[in-house]
């Protein structure tokens, strides 16, 4: 059987090959990320033309280090490569990618592959870390050897991808397997041996070099601790000039636009509704770049596992291992891919509870909300010559989450017996992360977040907007015309609920839209402040207005309450569908519910006690 | 017969032997797909900041972080 047009291929190795990287090369932005069907492995498709113009689509599979399973995202690639997927037909050519410094673990999964039956191109990556640790390798002879073609390629720099592709349009028969019982480590040995030629004594690597400082039992964990506490600062610090000019700029615009328009009820639907709603969020943009910026960093540059291996321990008092930091630290981005990566814990139990408090690791959702209650009541100052209050107080919000979070797990896993919840990490080489994958990400963050306001967030604010003008006041009223609108009733019926918090009814109005994504709480603020005062530009000036109307007790009590809120519908419908369990989502927004509460009682009758 | 979960740090050793635990082990299963077979050689590379656990192993050209009860199913040879 020989195929001469592949249409259907998938790229299939280990994890830390430069897979995704090379699938980068390959697409370029022709890509697609969604999730497999019923479960939630991250499914990303790619589209590309040969150099003969044969159209092909590209499956990017999940990393595995065997076709014999051990958790969700292996079960994906196994099934797919071996055709036993119910949506996803088997790929007509396998594209094997393995990193030419690490031969003796890649190789034998290329083993695996070779044994499916299916042709197999073998892009050999990472050919330069291969030169700078002084290997040579036969590559024909490896090729021969193997029985299939073997392409040297630098994924990160595009060399090789030519003789790649054309090998794509190249006709190419399946390997001959191996004979049934061979074993794959002595055939990994035989192929190294004969075809790898090694230095007498191996240079030390980089990566040895760094993780005698970044894993050291003392350095580690400060190193650790500072790259986290920068990451806070700089999320506050260096995005405030760029959020500034957005804003003056969008407010210049939205005056602009406005300007034509006479008076009256389009004028305020258009100006309180959508300009002062969308504007208020869409400022946050910078910020939430900025820590995306951090996160994708961090993880291409392999410093994230070195970071499970350090605060394995930790996690451990918290009955957890290691391998819940990461699902932990990008549910700081946003719980919704957190829960998700969760699936690659394949403890139950752990996998449930690290499910549980990741809503509580500060997503990058709750920063407007932060950022605009800290700006208008911390003051500016410089602490110990070089640390900024605002940044500090932000760093404290995520500690409390943090150190929340470990004692609610703690809680959970407390008197649950459990099988026994492996570690076992791989901790790959560092690279230096591709300048062309981080600007990927994060266009594809910022479109989420686009796409987010323009749909979600205005039509919100313009329902709001709507509740709040209707029914108009009687012609003689005294007080505000919102006082007489829905809106107003429903906030001064939930009034009483909240006083011991410190809200006022305008905080209970925007709380129920913000149910549906916790930025919306500030753009709903800024809507109902517009239409609650006669001012026009009210949207512009929601900072001093906050910082005029509310207490201090009141803005951290808001503060202490978003901290634990499970504010985001989308959360719990994720956690829903991750856990099939209705009790357990309501189990999680009743305890998420009550911390908000007892901790925004707490720090308003703390502060009004202190201040 | 020693252990990697007690090698000390910086130290090398042949790994003998992996034993399950259970019938099913899927751990001890893991350790041979990732290459921790007998006759290949193991350096403690570094071990965690709290009660020396996890530790850092390195295995060939790769390297694992393991626990003390995952490491422990890797018998060594006795140094000659």
């Amino acid at each position: 059987m020989s195929i001469s047009q592949p249409r259907h291929i998938a790229l299939a190795g280990n994890p830390n090959c430069g897979k995704t990287s090379l699938f980068n090369q390959l697409t370029g932005s022709r890509q697609k990320v969604g999730n497999y069907a019923g479960v939630t492995v991250e499914r990303k498709v790619g589209f590309f033309n040969t150099p003969r113009n044969t159209p092909i689509r590209v499956l990017d599979l999940p990393g595995a280090y065997s076709l014999s399973s051990t958790s969700p995202d292996e079960d994906i690639t196994r099934d797919i490569c071996l055709g036993r997927h119910p949506a996803e037909q088997q790929p007509d050519l396998l594209i094997g990618v393995i990193a030419a410094s690490n031969l003796r673990l890649h190789l034998r999964f290329l083993l695996e592959l070779k044994q499916i039956g299916r042709p197999v191109i073998v892009a050999l990556n990472m050919m330069d870390e291969a030169e700078k640790a002084g290997l040579t390798i036969d590559v024909e002879g490896l090729s021969a050897a193997l029985d299939m073609p073997v392409i040297p390629i630098v994924s990160l720099h595009k060399q090789g991808i030519a003789p790649l592709l054309a090998q794509l349009d190249a006709e190419i028969t399946p390997p001959s397997p191996l004979p049934e019982n061979t074993n794959f480590h002595v055939e990994v040995r035989r192929l190294i041996e004969e075809f790898v030629k090694q230095p007498a004594t191996p240079r030390e690597r980089l990566t040895d070099q760094l993780d005698r400082w970044t894993l050291h039992p003392v350095f580690g964990p400060l190193i650790l601790l500072g790259i986290l506490f920068i990451m806070f600062q700089t999320v506050f610090a260096w995005a405030q000039p760029i959020m500034d000019a957005l804003g003056n700029g969008l407010n210049a615009l939205g005056a602009w636009l406005l300007a034509p328009l006479p008076d009256g009820m389009l004028h305020s639907l258009l100006a309180d509704g959508v300009v002062a709603g969308a504007g208020t969020v869409v400022v946050f943009l910078p910020q939430i770049l900025i820590l995306f910026l951090w996160i994708i960093t961090l993880e291409e540059s392999g410093y994230l596992p070195r970071a499970a291996f350090l605060l394995d321990r930790v996690m451990a008092m918290a009955g957890l291992s290691g391998r819940s930091f990461i699902p932990l630290l990008s549910s700081f981005a946003c719980a919704i891919p957190g829960i998700m990566a969760a699936r690659t814990i394949q403890n139950p139990r752990d996998r449930l509870v690290t499910i549980l408090i990741a809503p509580l690791m500060t997503c990058s959702a709750r920063l407007p909300v932060y950022t605009l209650l800290i700006g208008a009541f911390v003051p500016r100052h410089t602490v110990l010559g070089f640390m900024n209050l605002q940044g500090l107080v932000l760093f404290g919000l995520y500690a409390a989450a943090i150190i929340s979070g470990i004692i609610a797990a703690r809680i959970m896993t407390h008197g649950v017996a459990s099988q026994e919840h492996p570690l076992l990490l791989e901790l790959p080489p560092y690279r230096r992360p591709l300048l062309r994958s981080v600007a990927l990400g994060l266009w594809q963050r910022a479109v989420m977040f686009l796409s987010r306001v323009g749909t979600i967030i205005v039509s919100l604010n313009v329902l709001l907007w709507g509740l709040s003008s209707f029914p108009l006041p009687p012609a003689h009223a005294a007080g505000a015309a919102i006082d007489y609108s829905i809106a107003g009733r429903i906030g001064h019926l939930m009034q009483p609920i909240f006083a011991p918090l410190g809200f006022n009814w305008q905080i209970c109005v925007a709380l129920i839209p913000g149910l549906a994504a916790r930025e919306v709480a500030i753009s709903s603020l800024a809507t109902v402040y517009a239409i609650g005062t006669t001012d026009d530009d009210a949207g512009d000036k929601l900072l001093p207005i906050l910082s005029s109307q509310w207490s201090m007790a009141t803005a951290f009590a808001l503060l202490a309450w978003y901290v634990y809120a499970p504010q985001c519908i989308s959360t719990l419908a994720v956690m829903r569908r991750e856990t099939r369990s209705l009790k357990v989502v309501l189990g999680a927004a009743a305890y998420l519910f009550g911390l908000a509460y007892l901790a925004a009682f707490l720090t308003h009758y703390i502060t009004l006690k202190t201040l | 017969m020693q252990t990697l979960a007690t090698l000390p740090k910086d130290h090398e050793a042949i790994i003998a032997d992996v034993t399950s635990v259970t019938n099913t082990d899927v751990i001890a299963l893991r350790l041979g797909e990732l290459g921790f077979v007998p006759g290949e050689r193991v350096e403690v590379i570094a071990t965690g900041p709290f009660g020396h656990e996890p530790i850092a192993v390195r295995l060939g050209t790769s390297r694992f972080a393991l626990r003390h009860s995952e490491a422990a199913r890797i018998h060594l040879q006795d140094p000659k």
